[in-house]
């Protein structure tokens, strides 16, 4: 253990204060490294394997208005099983759910291994004052979550106060304790690269388990350019001897060979240690089903109808 | 087990079909050599022979020569508008056998199948499409009236980018209303076979494209014929100079561009992980079979070893293996002799007391391999500072102030291409103004354009290619 480290993982705010005004990143780079690693071509049993992984990294999400609890129940219950037809498919890695629908979720997933994660700190825009965060972050922890996924403080950022934001998420943090805190950045509103990786560096530094680049509450979700700044910021992490931090991925993706565009990313950048649902995670709500057809593809060598696969 | 295999994902060879044996084309077909000897052509990665090509003598050249003035009374009568027709088709044709000519490319000269694929062959065609467009066009680039094309030009082509230098050749030539005599290299020639193929394809008119191929007795052939009236010339500054100094005393046009020993400058205020990425692609882009290949790296004293340390972790992520592989990234040496030249430079290297950081990967038990090697605690004085390898091999330099880095960059025979790597704009024209490089890119490495002209400085050579200067080396004052 890095004695720099305090409880929770966390890394003062003088250190931090410095890796965010050291922060280069450089877009063109970006652009051509991501561009290049989509075309490796990824086939058969490989694929298989990365289309499997997949699944076993999904935080299945339903985050609307309308959210009921035999809607939550239902979609538990898919996580838990997602294609009852073979038993090689894995349980998703979470469900994610608003903080008055834990309880419902996790008395469905019981001791399966499906965890269940609670957005709050008034996701999605985070406009809250710091104590209405933590009390909102404390009931879903009393509701029996087992991941907490907040957003940072777009407002303080952009304002320039990285402070506020840093000292936030620590806040959270200690509320959460052992508890896996994933914080979202809302990279579709923070644009660019460079702000990724300041967003990046703060989060980590505070605590936070897991960087997650979006609510999908906006029209700009996660972008493979922003996943490698972040595993690329993770990385540089490690190396300083923090320890090993996740990435999640969610917002708009929709398709397998997305998802599996995102795998060669984490692969090639951060190394295979990174593919396991406790380093890497996809938020999803419709991507699962493309997966379990495309398995079904390589297995039987027919794209089935999605009425082959239960709702969720 | 989170290991995770990329499973082969070989592109079919069967698009290609390669004859047994190969003539030269000269006036509008395929002729057996007057030599009636034959060299085989090998695939690198697996020593298979390919095919057999005719060896040009004095006779085959001089023959191809011929039919070349022959299709210049044609070529000249041709009017411009419908030159540019003929580039343009082939320019289409390019494009829609381009995998064709990707698998060829790989096959026969052993570079990866996604940089023949995803690089050479788009490139190939936007210089035809480009210089197509110039063709009817020359009085708007260079004034009216005031230039005239050399007639019948030579044109020898090195074997790391067969298709693409022949592009960078052929278009402006034929462009500005010269007619061609090209010889491609010895280990490479099977993709301008096919390109003489398209050329019958388009209706060309015979003799404004003739192709003999050979050796390096073929290529001097041609460079010592008395009706060439331009020679241009890519490859190595050894050979460069040889044909300098055969033309020197006749009225004969010459481009050359020759070696390069190009330096990476990155200082300490660089984005630090895109410029690893473009360290990697400066050298190891092509098996580092590129004369503008940045192959010394110098590197700002204070991040060395952090740099370093990247820079070799992500070079244990580069896949060595199969050209045709669509995830390999490094393919094989292009030749036996060119990799037992860069073992000798790299055993010289060591033996000067370089230090040697090397890959841990499987090569393939047949065909020439090299594995991505990175050298550092050189010191300027050592060989593999100075002279081109033309290998995946980078050598690691330091300096201490950017008049430094600038001091050690100009310190070569070569001045081809350089790589400038920091977030400082001020920084990046600073040294750009100061650097002796045909080519300077900066926060970026490899960047090509057909519209941007291309060529060296010192002995990397004179004459541009690419670009409206690219017209020029095949155009002369009109008299």
């Amino acid at each position: 253990m890095n004695t720099k480290l305090s409880i929770n993982n966390i890394v003062d705010w003088t250190t931090t204060e410095d890796m965010v005004n050291n922060v280069k990143v450089d877009e063109v780079g970006v652009l051509d490294r991501v561009s290049s690693l989509a075309t490796r071509s990824i086939k058969r049993e490989s694929k298989l394997n990365a289309l499997q992984k997949i699944v076993s990294m999904c935080d299945l999400t339903t985050l609307e208005g309308e959210d009921t609890e035999g809607k939550i129940i239902q979609m538990s219950s898919k996580a838990i099983a997602p294609d009852p037809n073979d038993e090689s498919v894995p349980s998703a890695a979470a469900v994610c759910v608003y903080p008055a629908l834990v309880s419902t979720a996790k008395k469905t997933v019981k001791d399966s291994s499906v965890k269940v994660a609670s957005v709050s700190s008034y996701f999605p825009s985070g406009q809250a004052p710091i104590e209405s965060k933590i009390s909102d972050t404390k009931f879903a922890i009393n509701e029996g979550a087992d991941e907490i996924d907040i957003v940072i403080n777009r407002k303080a950022f952009f304002e320039g106060d990285y402070k506020k934001v840093y000292e936030e998420i620590k806040s959270l943090k200690d509320v959460c304790g052992d508890i896996h805190l994933k914080t979202i950045l809302e990279i579709g509103e923070l644009k660019t690269y460079e702000n990724i990786k300041k967003a990046s560096v703060i989060a980590l530094c505070a605590g936070s388990d897991f960087i997650k680049t979006s609510t999908g509450k906006i029209s700009n979700g996660s972008s493979r350019e922003a996943c490698l700044v972040m595993a690329r910021t993770v990385r540089e992490f490690q190396s300083y001897g923090y320890g090993m931090r996740g990435i999640k991925v969610a917002g708009g993706i929709r398709s397998s060979k997305d998802a599996i565009r995102y795998l060669v990313i984490i692969n090639e950048e951060l190394g295979s240690s990174w593919l396991s649902p406790d380093y890497f995670r996809f938020g999803a709500s419709s991507l699962l089903d493309d997966v379990l057809r495309q398995i079904k593809k390589l297995k039987t060598n027919a794209y089935q109808s999605s009425y082959y696969f239960p709702r969720g | 087990m989170n290991n995770w295999e990329y499973a082969e994902s070989i592109e079919s060879e069967k698009i290609v079909n390669i004859e047994k044996k190969y003539g030269h084309f000269i006036q509008g077909e395929f002729v057996s050599p007057n030599s009636k000897k034959y060299l085989d052509t090998i695939s690198p990665s697996t020593e298979e022979v390919l095919s057999s090509i005719s060896i040009g003598d004095e006779k085959d050249v001089d023959f191809a020569v011929n039919a070349a003035k022959e299709g210049l009374k044609q070529w000249s009568k041709t009017s411009p508008s419908e030159r540019s027709k003929y580039l343009f088709k082939l320019a289409r044709l390019i494009q829609e056998r381009s995998r064709e000519f990707a698998v060829l490319e790989s096959l026969d000269g052993g570079k990866p199948i996604k940089e023949s694929r995803d690089f050479d062959l788009p490139q190939v065609a936007q210089n035809f499409f480009y210089y197509a467009g110039w063709a009817d066009k020359i009085d708007l680039a260079w004034g009216n009236g005031i230039s005239k094309p050399y007639g019948v030009v030579g044109q020898i082509i090195p074997w790391n980018f067969p298709l693409l230098m022949l592009s960078w050749k052929v278009a402006p030539a034929l462009a500005t209303g010269n007619t061609v005599v090209l010889k491609p290299a010895e280990t490479t020639p099977l993709t301008a076979l096919l390109f003489a193929e398209l050329c019958d394809e388009v209706g060309l008119p015979k003799g404004v494209f003739n192709l003999v191929t050979g050796d390096g007795t073929t290529g001097s052939h041609l460079v010592n014929h008395k009706d060439i009236k331009k020679i241009a010339f890519t490859g190595s500054t050894s050979v460069g100079k040889y044909i300098q100094k055969s033309l020197s005393g006749r009225d004969v046009g010459l481009t050359l561009e020759l070696g390069g020993k190009a330096a990476n400058i990155v200082y300490n205020d660089a984005a630090l992980d895109e410029a690893v990425e473009g360290v990697v692609n400066g050298i190891f882009f092509n098996q580092g079979h590129v004369c503008c290949a940045g192959s010394r790296l110098l590197v700002q004293e204070d991040i060395h070893d952090v740099f370093i340390d990247k820079l070799e972790k992500r070079m244990q992520t580069l896949r060595v293996g199969n050209p045709l592989d669509k995830n390999t990234d490094i393919g094989a040496i292009n030749s036996k002799d060119q990799l037992d030249k860069i073992n000798e430079l790299v055993n010289e290297g060591v033996n000067d007391g370089g230090e040697l950081f090397q890959i841990e990967c499987e090569l393939p038990k047949n065909g020439f391999w090299f594995k991505p090697s990175l050298f550092t605690g050189v010191q300027a004085n050592y060989k593999i500072a100075t002279e081109e390898i033309f290998g995946p091999v980078l050598t690691t330099l330091t300096f201490r102030t950017p008049d430094e880095a600038v001091e050690i960059a100009n310190n070569t025979e070569y001045g081809l291409s350089a790589g400038i790597w920091t977030e400082k704009g001020s920084k990046i024209l600073w040294t750009a103004d100061r650097l002796d490089a045909g080519v300077v890119w900066a926060n970026t490495f490899n960047k090509f354009d057909p519209a941007s002209p291309f060529g060296g400085y010192k002995e990397s050579g004179f004459g541009r290619e690419g670009g409206r200067h690219g017209l020029l080396s095949y155009l002369k004052a009109s008299s």
